[in-house]
Parts: C-alpha cells; structure tokens; sequence
C-alpha cells in the first residue's frame, strides 16, 4: 500500500520543542485520519532543528465508502420538522424511505458516500493539522495572515505513493524539494519516498532522526574523551538539548585554561553547561566511591564539519569560554570577600513569600527548628544551629545569583572559607538534598537535620499561606519536599515526631504576623493621632494602646485557634506522602492508613515499622483468620451498636460468662490485652503481632461455639461487650476497620 | 572576504552592506537609551502597515553595566548596530549571514548558529520571537521577528538585527579586552572610551544625584503625557520624553534607590508612555496608512 511523507521545513525550531512538536504532529494526524476511517500501517514523525517530519507507511489510496442511516422524524410530526430533516440531510421527500418502528413509521434517510481519493483528504487533513499543532509559543510572519508557525515555515514537502499532493499553508504549496544542511549542502533536494528523502538528507549533512543524532553525540563525547584518557560527565538533560541544535552534530575538544582549575569544579561545569552547552570532562574513576576529577578539557558539539578541521571553531569557543570563566572567577573571588555570616544580614531583602517573610525570617525559623531536632535526636546543638543559620546566606553571592542551582554548593563552600566546622560546611552544602526521588540524601547528621528542618518549615509555611498543592498544581514542590523529608527520616532511622517541627515553623510564623500587624497598627494610629482634631478630644496614646492590643491580640488569637487543624493538615500531607513512596516499596496503603488513623501518631519510624509487622502478620495464616474474625465482631458490633444508639464499651463480667468457648476468649482477651500493652510500650511490634495471632484459635472457637444473639439480654450484651474488647484489643495496634480484605 | 581589520571597518562595511541591501543608513538617535531598540527608527517604524527599512549605529547606555574600565567586555556605553527590515524578507536570514560574510567570518570555518532567545522589553511593551546568532558559541547577533510594539500587534512583522558591535570586534579582531580593539589604525578602543568609562561608572553607581533624576524621570512623564493629552498629539516629541524617563530609570536603578516592588511599578509607568506613543503615532500621517510618498 501507498506511503505518505510530509516534512514542514522552517527557520530554526527551539531544541526545547522539537520533540513535543514531533509527538504533537503525529498524534494529530492519528486522530484525523481515523476520524475519516483510515487505517494504516505504521506512522513515524521526526524533528529536528529545521524540519519536522511525518511518514506514513501502507495508507490505503482511497478512503473506505460509508453508508449511513439516519434517523428521522414521525411521519405524522409537524412538516416542519421534516423540512429541518431535509435540510440536515439535504436531501428531497421522495429520497427517504418509511420504516415501520413500534412507536410508528418514521422517515429514514440513506447516505452514501462513496470513499474519497487519499491526497484530496490529506490536502484537506494536514493544512487544518498544521493549524492546530500546539506550539508552546508561536508567531505570526506573513503580511495581512494571522497564520503561525514556531518561526517562518519555508516550504512544504508532501506526496503520497511518490506524487504531489497540492495543497498549501501560509501561502506556501507544497512541493517535491527540501534542503540539506544550512552550511554543508547547496541547492534544493528532491525527494519522493520516505527512504530516499532520509538517504538524500544523510548525504548532504541532516541526521534526520533525534535518537540517532543524540546517539552520534554520545558516542561522539565518549570518543574524544577516550583520546585523552579521560571519561565524559553524563549529562541527559544536556544531551537532549544539544541533539535539537544541530542537524549534523560534531564533536570537537577544547581546554580549559590552568587559571581556572581552582574554581570550585561545579562552578566551571555550571557555567559550561548552563551558557555554553558544553560536556565536562573527568579523569576517570580511581576509587569504588569517588568519581574522577574534573578535567581541564571539554567537549563541544557543533553544526559543521569546518574546512580547517574545526581549528577556529576549537579556537573561538575557548576564547568565549575564557571570558565566561572570567566572570565566573571574578564572583567567585568576590564573594569569598565577604563571609557568609555577613551575607545573612542581606537576606532581609529577599522575600521568600510575601505572607511568610523573607529568607532571614525563615533562615532564624530553620535554625530554631534544626536545634530542636538536634536536642531530641542528640546531635551536636550548636553545630546544627550555626549551619541552620547560615544555610540560606549564599542566595546573595554573585555565583549562585548567576546560577540559582549552585545554591547550597556555593554555601558550603564559602562556609569552609570562613573557616567554619567541617560538618557545618558540608551541613550547608547538602540541605537542599535529596532535589527528587532519585537523588542522594545528605551524609551528614547535621545535614539531614537541617535539611528535614528547611523542608519542614517550606510546607508548613507555605500552607500557612494557602500554598496548598491541589491536582497536578504544586508550584512550589511541596510533595517532593515532603518526600525528602520523609526519606530522609526513614534511611537514617530518625526517631523524631513530625508534629513538633510543624508547630515550631508555624508558631514562628505566625507570631511574625502578629508582630506585623501590631506595627501596621502603629503606623495607622500614629497617622491618626496627627490629626489635631482627634488629639483634642480623646488621649490618643490611650487610644493607641487599646487599638492596637485589640487588634494584634485578636488576629494572634485567630492565627493560634487555626493553628491545630493547620498542623494536622499539614501532618495529614506528609501521611499522603508517606502512602505514595511505602506503596512503590510494596506496602499497602489501608495499612499505613489504620496505623495512621490511631492519632497521635507522627513518628513515621515508629509508624513504619508497625505498619511492616502489621503487613507481615497479615499475610500469615493467623492473621488472615484473626481479621476474618475480626471483621465479624466489628460487623455485629456495627449493627448492633446501630439499632441500640449506642457503642459497647463496658466491662465484661466474668460472671455472666456461662459457656467456655466465651470464657477462654475472655481469659485469652485478658492476658493478650495486657502483653500487647507492654509490646507496644516496648515498640516490640513483632511480640505484639505474635499475642494477636494467639487469639486466632480464641475467637474462630468462639464464633463457632457461641451464639452472640442470646436470649437471655444481659448475656447478649455481656457477649456483645466481649467482641468490643476483642475490637479495643486489636485497635491498640492498628485500626483494623480500615484494612482491606 | 578580508576581516575587517579595525572596529570603524567593521562598522563602515556593515553600513555598505546593509545599504546594498536597500536600508536607509541612519544616524544614531540623539537621546540617551538603552538600546538600539529605542531609537523611534525602529520602536515607532515598526508600527503600522508602511514598509520600512533602515540600519543604524545606536550608542547604547546601560548604567549598571559600568565596571570602572575594569572587565574585559563590560561596558556602560557601548554601540549596537541595528537592522529593521519591515515586512521581513523572506531571505531576511541569509541577508543576515550575507553580512556576516562581509565582515570577513567564513561560515565553512565557524560554527554558526540560531538558538532560541525570545526578546522582550517591558518598558517598550514589546516582544518577539528569535534567536540569538552563536559563531563558535559566542552570541554575536540578536535576531528577532517583532509581534508586538508598545502593546500593539505588528502587522506587518519586522525582522530586527543587533549587532554588539565591540563584541563582535573582538571576536573578528582576536582580542581578549575590549580596551584592547583597534578602533583604526592608529588609536585603540581605549584611548577612545576608557576614561568614559571610568567616570561614567562612578556617575552612574556613587554620584548620579538621584533627588534630580527622581525629577527629571516626573518631568519627563509630565512632558510626555502633556504632548498626548491635546487635540493635536505629537507622538515624536513625546516619544523622546519617554526615551528620557526610561534613561532615568536605568540611572536610578543603578544608583540602587529603587526597590524590587517600586521597580515593576517604575517599568511599568516607562511602558504606559511607550504605549501612548506608540498610538499617537499610529494617527499621523506617516505611522498611519497613506500610499508613500503621497
């Protein structure tokens, strides 16, 4: 069957769309081909810097024939309703038939229409495709056209089973020609198939398809590096962007120069990538752990195959690298001019968010909350204090201005200039850690705990402010924060209850807003007690007073009411974090949930490790019956409490207990009530598991022998008062009624 | 294609160039601005639907780019050369790269490129979309296709072409430090503008009286807003004043006296004149539709 080829050719497409624009071009073509009831047999689209381009393999050279039956109005309906049918249809009375239905004859009209010739649906297809292709941004070119591309659309190659097919866009028809590479091809390339186009295009300098451009870069890096014993830094992100800068991508090593090497390495590779996009090097691993040193060489990938072996391109690019490198130093040096603890008295100046301060406020927030995590996980107090303070001073530093990423690595840095601890230095290097799911977690006690401090307050603060993340919404990566926070505690086994954080970060801020409002108050009184008039006839000082007190007082009032469901909010957030990261570990969610839901729980260490004895208890054979049994207790119990309004709670009396069966359970309850007790207190959750499971045999004996619904009332209710303790037994360890199955 | 030796060649064989090409060969705008945007050449000629073709050298001032005559390739005072074409060709890419041949860079032996750079002044309510021109990963050309120009659509689209001409000396030239450039044959760049530039670095950051520019920067809206707000409106003399407001912005924010709140409301005043001229041009004769000439 017949082939199509499509390719838009343009002035340079930005390397960040090509790929979406590719994914888009196919997807919409998809839809409207199906949507005329075409079938093929293969599609492929492909872009690249200057040219987007679709092939369709074994389209059908005609569109299938439809037939279709419409149905219409009664035949006694008003006759305007059959002149709205007729005129839908277009079609005359006598064209439409009468069926017999059970509500009556109604008129039906047949439609045939007879397939169209593929190139007529495809001129009529890609031209409304090309309007739509959702551009992430566009632009019009064309004098008097509202028509957009990405940038100026060229022309149009379009043919199917190897001729024309005439249509056009922006003014432009379609043709039979394209062009090779902007430096490395001269004149127009016919092509009529997909294989000779992707052949001719080869031959003069366009690697058509991004995987294999980006896999000629890789291989190409790889290489060159190999040449001078060295190995290339992998880089994903790097590598995407630079496949979209060049239809015949070239690798070319440069160097850098030796004035340069004492730069701290992320600086250079910072600023190589960032403004340059080239790939650094390193010396290859010598140690298990430690990864080479940076090297004093770089690769670069061009879109030209230069005359001259790419010496002036080699040449050109160190020059500029020089000069980038050179301002690099210049903040570099500078900001070593200046300690940290001095660059935190500007942090005043940048707000961190407009209803929680600015980042002095939240650094004095962190360092309040980080010393409290170090007391109770008995870390060293002042350390953590001092690198919480400084934390957040490097955001005024030249480098990590010019490369916001750097933040963190440049404090650290500075830290150790200053002369400060080891551990405080590497603590400010590494709290911004882990940045995802898949990123390291800070090394260092002190590290983590700042970094579980920084993290902390950024949720609750920002939910203070309403910053909640709702759907896919969360612009200030909250969940991941939340994720880090929870890894972070988990790994190193922390046993630190989240609430207390949450409370500190927002008491801090909310006693800030106090304060605010009390000076706005101020200045509001101040102005008034200007005005002469008011002056002569009340005390405005008094007045001032009352205000003022009234008013700051009832706000923090407000603030310090809301602050408990804030905290459980905020507390609840982490619980969803924690269901999402234990599930990819396996572990069920109604679990965490019942474990979760028992309160007062928000030691996630403490909660995990019940949570994994629960799910092991469960999978047991024991455990299965015993939340069999359970379920039936809590289903009678359910009912029961429903129709009498009221919950079982009482004491069993041992004295109303006439059959063994609901004697040993009894005996059972009583012991294992106690022994779950001291597990518990222990934190022993496996022996706690273990006394549950010998109540397996208790219970399934009990159900079997023992008919809760007595005759006798105060027997059915001392039964009934049994399955409640048997309930208030297990709910020790876990909210059974939340567990599934 | 000899290179074009000293940095007054490269300009004189740009204005060949593009004078080849049909541009009027303008003179720089008379008025201090930030850049060659600015010049009414190109903010209010982008506008409306005549034809338009010009290039020019446009000084351009960006106050807290001083460094004292310090760094090698920054400047507060330096030269843009600046191409309009209206509507833009549609060769308008090869004419750029014609030029970039004409200065003497061989594109077989650089690598030349266009990477995404959207430009955007928010004090011209202006925006685009284009490239930066790379040879060898250095930016040489800013490359943009207006769309719109004090808040109105541009209909036809300008191509506009900026060079940074010293940095593209010294790329031609070889040189490291800008002070370093043959201006001719005979003086350096240095001997041209260092001491400008060290005392206009210590103007702009230490003794820029900002109480007189805070004025002048009033003065100037007051200007410009009385020029508009009559029958008769005068789009260009207004639009100076708007040039002169946004100068004394630049100054102001280098003095560092305007905060980061007062800055987007500062820019934003700048725009609202951009924008009011920009429509009174629109009604004159020349901003309107009329056949040329006629």
């Amino acid at each position: 069957m017949p082939d199509l080829l499509l390719e838009l050719f343009s002035e340079e497409i930005p390397a960040r769309m090509q790929a979406g624009a590719a994914r888009d071009l196919e997807r919409l073509m998809i839809g409207a081909l199906t949507d005329r009831g075409f079938l093929f047999e293969g599609i492929k689209a492909f872009a690249g810097p200057r040219r987007l381009t679709l092939a369709i393999a074994g389209l059908p050279a005609k569109q299938s024939d439809v037939r279709e039956e419409l149905k219409g109005p009664k035949t006694d309906a008003p006759p305007a309703a059959l002149e709205g049918f007729l005129k839908k249809t277009s079609l005359t009375k006598d064209q439409l038939k009468v069926e017999k239905t059970p509500k009556g004859e109604v008129y039906m009209a047949v439609i045939e229409r007879a397939g169209r010739e593929t190139p007529h649906v495809l001129a009529e297809i890609i031209p409304e495709v090309m309007a739509k292709l959702p551009w992430p941004k566009s632009m019009r070119w064309k004098p008097g056209s509202s028509v957009r591309w990405v940038r100026p659309l060229h022309s149009i190659l379009c043919t199917f089973d190897g001729e024309l097919v005439p249509f056009s866009f922006a003014g432009i028809s379609t043709g039979l020609h394209t062009r090779g590479h902007r430096f490395l091809s001269e004149g127009k390339i016919e092509a009529r198939r997909f294989d000779d186009y992707a052949q001719k295009l080869k031959a003069n300098h366009v690697v058509l398809e991004a995987e294999e451009r980006s896999a000629i870069i890789f291989e190409g890096v790889k290489q060159a590096a190999f040449v001078h014993g060295l190995e290339m830094i992998p880089d994903e992100g790097l590598l995407a962007e630079v496949c979209g800068l060049a239809e015949w991508p070239t690798v070319y090593v440069g160097t850098i120069q030796d004035e340069f090497m004492d730069v701290p390495a992320e600086i250079l590779q910072t600023s190589m990538r960032t403004h340059q996009k080239y790939f650094s090097l390193r010396e290859p691993q010598t140690s298990e752990n430690k990864p080479g040193k940076m090297a004093n060489r770089f690769a670069l990938v061009a879109n030209m195959v230069a005359k001259d072996g790419g010496k002036e391109i080699v040449a050109g690019n160190e020059r500029v690298l020089r000069a980038r490198l050179s301002d690099a130093k210049f903040f570099w040096d500078e900001d070593r001019k200046k300690s940290l603890r001095d660059r935190g008295s500007k942090l005043t100046g940048i707000v961190f968010h407009k209803e929680v301060g600015t980042q002095s406020e939240r650094s004095l927030r962190i360092a309040a909350i980080a010393q409290r995590i170090a007391v109770v996980l008995h870390g060293d107090v002042e350390l953590t204090a001092e690198a919480a303070l400084l934390c957040k001073a490097d955001l005024t530093s030249g480098v990590v201005g010019e490369f916001p990423e750097l933040q963190g690595i440049m404090g650290g840095y500075y830290a150790a200039h200053d002369g400060a601890h080891a551990s405080v230095a590497e603590a400010i290097r590494e709290h911004y850690r882990p940045l995802g799911p898949n990123d390291d977690l800070p090394s260092t006690d002190i590290g983590s705990f700042v970094a579980i401090a920084d993290k902390t307050d950024t949720i609750a603060a920002l939910f203070y402010a309403g910053e909640i993340p709702t759907g896919s919404s969360d612009p200030f990566a909250l969940r991941r924060a939340a994720l880090g926070v929870i890894r972070i505690i988990l790994h190193n086994k922390l046993r630190l209850g989240l609430s207390d954080p949450i409370t500190r970060s927002l008491i801090l801020v909310m006693a800030a807003k106090a304060v605010e409002i009390d000076k706005k108050t101020e200045r509001q009184l101040s102005a008034l007690a200007e005005n002469p008039a008011l002056h002569r006839q009340i005390d405005s000082v008094q007045l001032m007073t009352k205000v003022q007190n009234a008013s700051a007082g009832a706000a923090l009032d407000e603030m310090v009411g809301a602050l408990p469901s804030l905290r459980d909010q905020v507390l609840k957030f982490f619980a969803d974090r924690l269901k999402v990261a234990l599930k990819e570990k396996g572990v069920r969610h109604d679990l965490i949930d019942a474990a979760f839901s028992l309160g007062n729980e928000d030691d996630l260490v403490r909660l995990v490790a019940r949570v994994e004895a629960l799910q092991a208890f469960l999978k047991s054979d024991d455990g299965a019956n015993l939340l069999a049994g359970y379920k039936r207790a809590a289903n009678i119990l359910k009912a029961e409490e429903k129709k009498e309004g009221k919950i079982f709670t009482s004491e069993v009396l041992e004295t109303k207990l006439s059959e063994p069966f609901e004697q040993a359970l009894f005996t059972a309850l009583a012991q294992a009530r106690a022994a779950i007790t001291a597990a518990l207190e222990k934190e022993d959750f496996a022996a706690a598991m273990q006394q549950m499971a010998a109540l397996r045999v208790p219970v399934d004996a009990f159900f079997k022998g023992v008919k809760v619904n007595a005759d006798d009332k105060q027997v059915r209710e001392n039964r009934l008062n049994l399955l409640a303790s048997l309930r208030a037994a297990l709910h020790q360890v876990a909210d059974f009624s939340r567990i599934e199955g | 294609m000899a290179k074009a030796r000293t940095f007054q060649d490269l300009i004189l064989t740009l204005q060949s160039y593009w004078a080849a090409q049909g541009c009027l060969i303008l003179q720089p705008y008379d008025d201090q601005m930030g850049a060659g945007t600015f010049h009414p050449a190109t903010t209010l000629r982008a506008l409306g639907p005549r034809p338009w073709k010009a290039a020019f050298v446009q000084p351009s001032r960006r106050p807290s780019d001083g460094r004292y005559g310090e760094n090698p390739n920054r400047l507060q005072h330096y030269y843009q050369y600046q191409v309009i074409l209206k509507p833009a060709p549609e060769n308008v890419q090869d004419l750029y790269l014609g030029s970039i041949r004409a200065i003497g860079l061989d594109p077989d032996l650089h690598d030349i490129r266009f990477v995404e750079d959207d430009w955007e002044s928010p004090t011209l309510g202006a925006a685009g979309l284009g490239w930066e021109v790379w040879c060898d990963g250095m930016e040489i050309t800013q490359f943009t296709y207006f769309q719109q120009v004090g808040g109105i659509e541009c209909d036809p689209v300008s191509a506009e072409i900026t060079y940074g001409l010293e940095r593209l000396a010294m790329y031609v030239q070889n040189v490291e430090f800008v002070y370093d450039l043959a201006f001719n044959e005979e003086f350096r760049y240095g001997e041209v503008f260092h001491q400008n530039e060290v005392e206009f670095s210590a103007y702009n950051f230490e003794l820029a009286d900002t109480e007189i520019l805070f004025q002048h920067f009033k003065d100037a809206e007051k200007q410009c807003n009385a020029l508009l707000s009559g029958n008769r409106k005068f789009a260009l003399p207004a639009y100076d004043q708007c040039i002169k407001a946004s100068h004394a912005f630049n100054l102001l924010d280098a003095r560092g006296v305007i905060s980061v709140t007062e800055r987007a409301a500062y820019i934003g005043r700048v725009r609202a004149l951009a924008q009011a001229c920009c429509e009174a041009w629109l009604q004159t004769p020349m901003g309107a539709y009329k056949p040329r000439f006629g």
